[in-house]
């Protein structure tokens, strides 16, 4: 088997150790320097985003009081979405955990490209770095929305027709060639550079999680591309594929013949995957915390990887629910109202399986598990809110709406971030042979996990009141009661106290990687290759002079029989011993 | 650790049901046919809130029951298949059961019914105009690029069928009550959204080709028309109105709006027989329409025809006029041009005069007045020149002080001395939600000190 080869050879070769500062730790072609770049490049560009979302709060919480235009409001909903869901999200999960996790847990070196996981990294910086100078440009970013509909997005009327919205598509491209570098190394890891043993059968969630998560970018990545690609030209040269006949500013443009529509398609061609480029990583993530916090193996697990690979083949075919009322033939609706609520039950199987492992397990309630704990609740309540605007007759109503802000924060921006949170408390003795301190950590989940509730909940309300999202102050509208002020000013407080909450994780951070006590190799007694490394953290190649060998799959915790509660994936079976998985 | 837990997700779940039923943030009264969609949405609620407190309850009580202590081990299976295929046919079924609703009812909306009256709704940045067929029942052909200040729905003038079509370009449609309406959607520019919430269905209008959506008023009364699609910065002001009333009352309104014919066949304004009528104006606005600060009378000449023929039309159907005793004032003298024709004569005569900027009175900050205008530019032009397509009178070289008197009108808190506060005067009120940018009187000095810079 093609896996096997490479690793076989791996022991017969001079591992190439990097020996300056420069090469260790900038131009490093390990995964794990790689990983902590791409970390915590996504964790300053969140910060941002986390900013620019409570200058937003604080108008629409407090309307006349501080001076925000609505051009700078647009842009601030702009930037915040688009840095959230590409700079953020889908960097931290498959550039960070991906870049750390997968050789690790697959038991490998390195990644099997090291030169273009580095180069990887360094476009996603000139990317980032694109779209922060469209800050000061004139006319500053775009506040297009971060869908960037065409026309609206490139011309007048809108924030940053000049520069802004030129700078986002191309930071976008850029994105894209560096996650495909990166992506490229994953798939190909994953496939080819699993140790001895390591079927994919035995593979932790979290790598399952992640592997089809970045399929699921190289199949719908290109399609964000090219629409980015002809909308430069539709901004720079007039061609016409987004834009119809049409007046500007009431003066008729030359362009004509192009379909506004044929843009939202492909962006939610790229755009609805990209819900589960985010998600499907956080579900494997979190497996892995609640099995090993719960000491029992993941209930159901190979439902759990079936589902996983479902739920991503069928987030291709689901595009269209962004769209119900868009304009497009609304007899597409059918197909995609059931296409969508399909998606619900592989969804549904995986919350019962993460409830499932809880029940008899032996629950440790450490960092990790606190906020795998809060993900099952924030989950349960996104995905079923999902339910009512995949329905396309229930999304009538509720579309564009503060519900459809509600649903997708919750679903998309909490529940991940939960994880995140939990993944870094998690891995961070990995990272830096130090125990995250547990007071400051359960502090800040506290107030990150009753906050944000405070912050969605009433969000989903206002919605079904009829208040539009996108919108920068409401005036006298009749049917929105004066007391919808009053919500929208406890939202603006809850997002305040949430961005509070953040300053503690930092702090607890930097306090622990300095003052933290030390971890060893496994504090959490753990399975999972990654935990079997020789040093902690793990050197360069990460095994030592033996790559390891796999007799058995991720998840054998207490098992019986056995004197202790876990069972490392590298521990031979025992005579007499059944074997999960083989 | 783990008994607090518990005890939060308890109460999370509890207080989400007592949120659910007793905040009072719910959906606005229905007023159309859509009874389905309330029906679709209150069984997605059931069936989503059995699981949410379900699942979540399930979760709190293995929080406590299986938490760490000594001595305990945790259970292995692995798996068990026939709990998981009973879960998946328990979920398959509270799916069906929402799609079911969902997709019957989305089938009635994607048909209009046979019969239902036809009805265009048009969308710009960041105004409504309507459009009905008229007695032929046939719309006459469109083209953005027949767009013009006197056609400003791009009515294709070669087209017979769109002789009779009735324009109204005020953004306030009547409907009727228990009336099939169809209501067609058209763009001008960028993506919008026609939204009434009590008619809990909308669609985008998208540039380049026809929508729609349909729904049966139900109830009489009048309802906010909101755009629900981001189209750039005047978004949220983009509003309009639909009056729902009695057929009567409906064909009465009806009746009275003009057809595209009448709108292209206005009287040409005869400057000579104007000058007599001007003989009233002229004692405030002057004998060259230079505008009086004492008299409390703005410059005229050099405004925009459209605009001198909407506020004269405000004054006389009392959109305008009651805010303050100048407004009192003006509308007295608005009654005195009875017919189109005299208003055509005069706006006419007005167009004679020489354009001089008006002398400026207002000093402000102009750099901070730059920044401050980048907003009113979108409408008003970034030479402050005015925009019949923004719906945004010239502001550059007119009189200073009457811009500022209006500035603070339009901030003026109380409805009934607002500028703008009088329920039919959507542009009016769209200037409201503008004029909150500037924040107080040194900023409305700031801006006009820019605006008096432009040429």
């Amino acid at each position: 088997m093609a896996y096997v080869a490479i690793a076989d050879r791996d022991h017969e070769q001079h591992l190439h150790d990097p020996d300056t500062f420069i090469t260790k730790y900038v131009w490093s072609q390990d995964h794990k320097v790689i990983a902590i770049q791409y970390g915590g490049t996504a964790i300053a560009m969140g910060v941002i985003a986390l900013a620019l979302s409570l200058l937003m709060r604080l108008q629409i919480g407090f309307p006349d009081t501080f001076n925000i235009t609505p051009y700078e409001y647009y842009q601030y909903v702009t930037m915040h979405g688009m840095i959230m869901v590409i700079y953020l999200l889908t960097a931290l999960f498959l550039g960070g955990f991906g870049n750390y996790l997968i050789p690790l847990m697959c038991g490998a070196r390195d990644m099997v490209f090291p030169y273009m996981n580095m180069l990887s990294f360094w476009v996603f910086l000139v990317a980032c770095i694109i779209l922060c100078i469209s800050f000061f440009v004139p006319g500053g970013p775009t506040g297009a929305g971060w869908t960037l509909y065409p026309p609206q997005a490139i011309l007048q009327g809108t924030p940053g027709v000049d520069w802004g919205i030129v700078l986002m598509l191309l930071s976008l491209a850029v994105f894209i060639v560096a996650f495909t570098m990166g992506g490229l190394n994953y798939v190909t890891t994953v496939l080819q550079a699993r140790c001895r043993g390591m079927t994919l059968m035995r593979l932790p969630l979290s790598v399952w999680g992640i592997f089809v998560a970045t399929i699921l970018g190289l199949l719908a990545f290109p399609a964000l591309l090219v629409a980015a690609i002809m909308m430069l030209l539709d901004r720079a040269i007039d061609t016409s594929f987004f834009m119809p006949s049409l007046l500007s500013m009431g003066e008729a443009l030359d362009t004509q013949g192009g379909s506004p529509i044929l843009f939202q398609h492909l962006f939610w061609f790229f755009g609805h995957p990209e819900v589960y480029i985010v998600a499907l990583p956080a579900f494997g993530l979190v497996s892995d915390l609640l099995s090993t916090h719960a000491r029992k193996n993941i209930f159901g697990y190979r439902m759990m990887v079936w589902a996983i690979i479902a739920i991503g083949a069928l987030s291709f075919v689901v595009w269209a629910h962004h769209m119900y009322v868009s304009g497009m033939n609304p007899y597409f609706g059918f197909f995609f109202a059931t296409t969508t609520l399909i998606i619900a039950v592989p969804t549904a199987i995986k919350v019962y399986n993460w409830v499932l492992t809880l029940w008899r397990g032996d629950l440790h309630f450490n960092l990790p598990m606190l906020w795998a704990t809060g993900f099952i609740f924030t989950f349960v309540h996104g995905g079923l809110t999902g339910l009512f605007l995949g329905n396309v007759t229930v999304d009538l109503p509720l579309s564009d709406t503060y519900f459809v802000v509600g649903h997708f924060h919750m679903v998309m921006g909490v529940s991940p971030i939960m994880v995140l949170f939990g993944a870094i408390y998690h891995w961070f003795p990995k990272m830096t042979g130090k125990m995250p301190n547990k007071t400051l950590g359960t502090i800040h989940f506290w107030m990150t996990f009753l906050g944000t509730y405070a912050i969605y909940l009433p969000m989903h309300y206002v919605g079904i009141l009829g208040m539009p999202r996108r919108y920068y102050a409401y005036g006298d509208t009749d049917f929105i009661p004066e007391s919808a002020a009053i919500a929208n000013e406890g939202i603006t407080i809850a997002a305040i106290f949430v961005a509070v909450a953040q300053v503690i994780f930092f702090i607890n951070i930097f306090y622990s990687m300095w003052k933290g006590k030390d971890s060893g190799p496994n504090p959490w007694r753990a399975t999972t290759l990654e935990w079997q490394t020789p040093d902690t953290p793990p050197k360069h190649g990460n095994w030592g002079p033996e790559l390891p060998e796999v007799h058995r799959w991720a998840y054998d915790y207490s098992v019986p029989g056995d004197d202790g509660d876990y069972i490392p994936q590298n521990h031979p079976i025992k005579p007499g011993e059944a074997s999960v998985g083989a | 650790m783990a008994v607090a837990l518990a005890v939060v997700l308890v109460v999370l779940v509890v207080g989400s049901l007592v949120y659910h039923f007793l905040s009072p943030w719910y959906f606005t009264e229905i007023a159309s046919n859509w009874d389905l969609i309330d029906l679709t949405v209150d069984i997605t609620f059931w069936v989503c809130g059995f699981v949410f407190v379900a699942v979540n309850l399930f979760t709190a009580y293995c929080v406590v029951k299986f938490r760490h202590r000594p001595g305990h081990k945790a259970h292995y299976e692995p798996e068990s298949h026939k709990l998981e295929i009973g879960l998946t046919i328990f979920t398959s079924i509270g799916v069906a059961a929402m799609l079911a609703p969902g997709l019957i009812a989305w089938g009635d909306f994607v048909r209009v019914p046979e019969g239902a009256m036809q009805v265009e709704a048009v969308g710009k940045q960041w105004h409504w105009s309507y459009r009905f067929p008229g007695e032929d029942g046939q719309f006459g052909n469109t083209d953005v690029r027949q767009m013009t200040v006197d056609n400003p729905l791009g009515v294709d003038p070669s087209d017979p069928a769109g002789e009779d079509d009735i324009v109204v370009t005020q953004p306030i449609v009547h409907l009727p009550l228990d009336q099939d309406t169809h209501m067609l959607l058209r763009s001008s520019d960028v993506l919008h959204n026609f939204t009434v919430p009590q008619f809990r269905v909308k669609m985008d209008l998208v540039p380049g080709m026809v929508t729609y959506q349909w729904f049966r008023p139900t109830v009489e009364g009048t309802y906010e028309v909101l755009c629900e699609e981001l189209c750039g910065i005047g978004h949220f002001a983009m509003r309009s109105k639909v009056v729902v009333q009695s057929r009567d009352a409906f064909e009465t309104w009806l009746d009275a709006q003009p057809t595209f014919a009448e709108t292209q066949d206005r009287p040409v304004g005869n400057p000579t027989r104007g000058a007599t009528t001007y003989a009233v104006c002229l004692a405030c606005h002057g004998a060259e329409g230079q505008g009086n600060q004492a008299m409390n009378a703005p410059k005229l000449a050099g405004q925009e025809p459209w605009y001198i023929r909407r506020q004269i039309a405000n004054y006389q159907s009392g959109r305008r006029g009651t805010e303050d005793n100048i407004a009192v004032q003006m509308a007295a003298m608005a009654a005195v041009m009875t017919t189109p024709g005299v208003i055509e004569d005069v706006i006419a005569y007005i167009g004679t005069f020489p354009d001089e900027p008006a002398e400026t009175t207002i000093v402000g900050d102009v750099d901070r007045g730059r920044g401050l205008y980048q907003t009113c530019a979108l409408c008003h032009g970034d030479e402050g020149q005015g925009s019949w397509n923004a719906n945004a009178p010239r502001l550059a070289g007119m009189s200073d002080w009457s811009l500022h008197r209006q500035l603070m009108k339009f901030k003026e808190p109380d409805p009934a001395a607002r500028r703008g506060g009088h329920p039919d005067d959507i542009y009016g009120d769209q200037m409201n939600l503008m004029a909150v940018l500037l924040k107080d009187e040194a900023a409305i000095s700031d801006v006009i000190a820019y605006i008096n810079t432009l040429p």
